[in-house]
């Protein structure tokens, strides 16, 4: 049987930036299970944001921290990932919002995010196209930003596989044997893995996952739906945000955006001609200059979603069974911050932010929920 | 590049070349083939592109033929305006 030091289920961001860590650590023999191919879930499926515009203690320190990572892979991964601060402008629709938004980034700032509320006027200088005619003002942090999913992906895999991790794609984990309290080894499809740690990074999954240690994970799917348009010269930086709706130009010079159906949960990803009406209403008045642009293709990918709406990362009641999951809508822009806190975790026996810690697992047998507002898209 | 390109994606410029080079560099499923090298992703949705890379791919996994990516809606691009609803609710 071949051992490793490590198997991570699930090859998208958080199974490719944990191994990162891991080997950049000097962990190298480490192994990604992926069951079709790399990034094929939430990963490759979603919206390329990154902010650190959120309400709690716990998700504004990790973002702060996840930014500052992005910032690293930038600079160092050999291959380009896009990373671009093009800032998230997040439009205030009424008094109401603005006070509350007021609130949101006096605390982002106290943590250390520069976020600041804006006029409509410095609106239109940031982003000319929008329209402010029903627009307070808006929440703006030009620290926020994009990256491509498929990119990272790719620049992780090159790094990964040159630093001693091997990645299995189409190979799907069917069972986990326990010994003493404590995982042995991994079955797949195609063959069986002994390891010192398992790490859940199965996104949609993740849930069943767990249930091969007999761990019950309160996580639901939740159906997102998202387009992209033709290819258009390069106007728009930074990510536009107003109720429901989210858009962005990536650097191939699509518009890419989505919008909340509001829907219950559901393992669907078939599209539907209702979104692109909602968000074709939606976008349309946001930025009228779009109507006459082409939707170019649709689809849709999957919020794993948690009671309070954050992710579940570290320990377990099974001592060598890590969890990186639930991220409710957040996993790509998390991934680094995770990938490195459970590094650390494996290598150190702790994660390094006190916040991390009440993000885990028995927070919900605890009742030690951190309840989350902005959740967008 | 070669001098004289074989252009199998004439909306994102992928050429046999770079199809052949993705391959060896692992990338030997149609799906994560098409989104390293963007193939089929430009505003005529692979209507073009895919079925030649198909037929390459087919060649390069040495099997008679493979399944094409799949397709996402619309079948051909669709201005936004064109999809809006207006006030009524």
């Amino acid at each position: 049987m071949k051992n490793f030091d490590v198997v991570v289920i699930g090859g998208g961001i958080t199974g490719l930036s944990t191994a990162y860590f891991l080997n950049r650590r000097g962990i190298k023999n480490v192994l990604i299970l992926e069951k079709g191919y790399l990034g094929s879930g939430s990963t490759g499926r979603c919206g390329t944001g990154i902010r650190q515009q959120f309400t709690t203690k716990e998700h504004i320190v990790l973002m702060r921290e996840s930014v500052n990572l992005w910032e690293e892979w930038e600079n160092s991964l050999e291959q380009p990932i896009h990373f671009k601060q093009g800032g998230y402008l997040w439009l205030l629709r009424n008094e109401e919002e603005l006070k509350q938004y007021k609130d949101y980034v006096r605390f982002q700032n106290l943590l250390g995010v520069p976020s600041r509320i804006i006029s409509n006027e410095e609106i239109k200088e940031i982003a000319p196209e929008v329209n402010t005619v029903d627009t307070v003002g808006a929440s703006w942090c030009p620290t926020d930003g994009t990256a491509y999913p498929f990119e990272v992906v790719d620049a992780l895999k090159f790094y990964v596989e040159r630093n001693g991790t091997a990645i299995k794609t189409f190979e799907e984990v069917k069972g986990i044997n326990l010994k003493n309290d404590s995982v042995e080894s991994v079955i797949t499809d195609k063959d069986v893995y002994s390891t010192g740690f398992v790490v859940n990074g199965a996104g949609t999954g993740a849930k069943k996952v767990a249930q091969m240690v007999h761990i019950g994970l309160p996580i639901e799917n939740y159906r997102h739906q998202i387009m992209v348009s033709e290819p258009l010269e390069t106007f728009l930086d930074p990510m536009i945000v107003k109720g429901e709706l989210y858009f962005t130009q990536t650097h191939r010079g699509r518009i890419i955006g989505g919008t909340d159906m509001n829907e219950s949960p559901t393992d669907s990803i078939a599209t539907s001609i209702d979104f692109l009406e909602k968000f074709a209403d939606e976008i349309t008045s946001t930025m009228p200059i779009l109507s006459s642009v082409k939707i170019m293709r649709q689809w849709a990918g999957s919020y794993v979603v948690t009671p309070d709406r954050h992710p579940i990362i570290g320990p377990s009641e099974i001592s060598n069974f890590i969890l990186a999951c639930g991220y409710s809508g957040h996993g790509f822009m998390l991934g680094p911050i995770v990938g490195k806190l459970l590094a650390s975790y494996i290598i150190d026996g702790q994660m390094f932010l006190t916040e991390a810690n009440n993000l885990t697992l028995k927070r919900f047998k605890e009742g030690k929920l951190i309840h989350e507002k902005a959740v967008i898209g | 590049m070669k001098e004289n390109p074989i252009i199998i994606c004439r909306c994102e410029d992928v050429t046999l070349e770079d199809i052949e080079e993705a391959f060896k560099n692992g990338f030997k499923d149609i799906e994560s083939m098409r989104r390293h090298l963007k193939i089929g992703t430009g505003p005529c949705q692979g209507k073009t592109c895919i079925p030649i890379l198909q037929k390459i791919l087919a060649g390069l996994q040495g099997k008679k033929q493979i399944d094409a990516t799949s397709t996402r809606p619309p079948e051909s691009p669709v201005p936004l305006g064109a999809l809006v609803r207006g006030k009524k609710k």
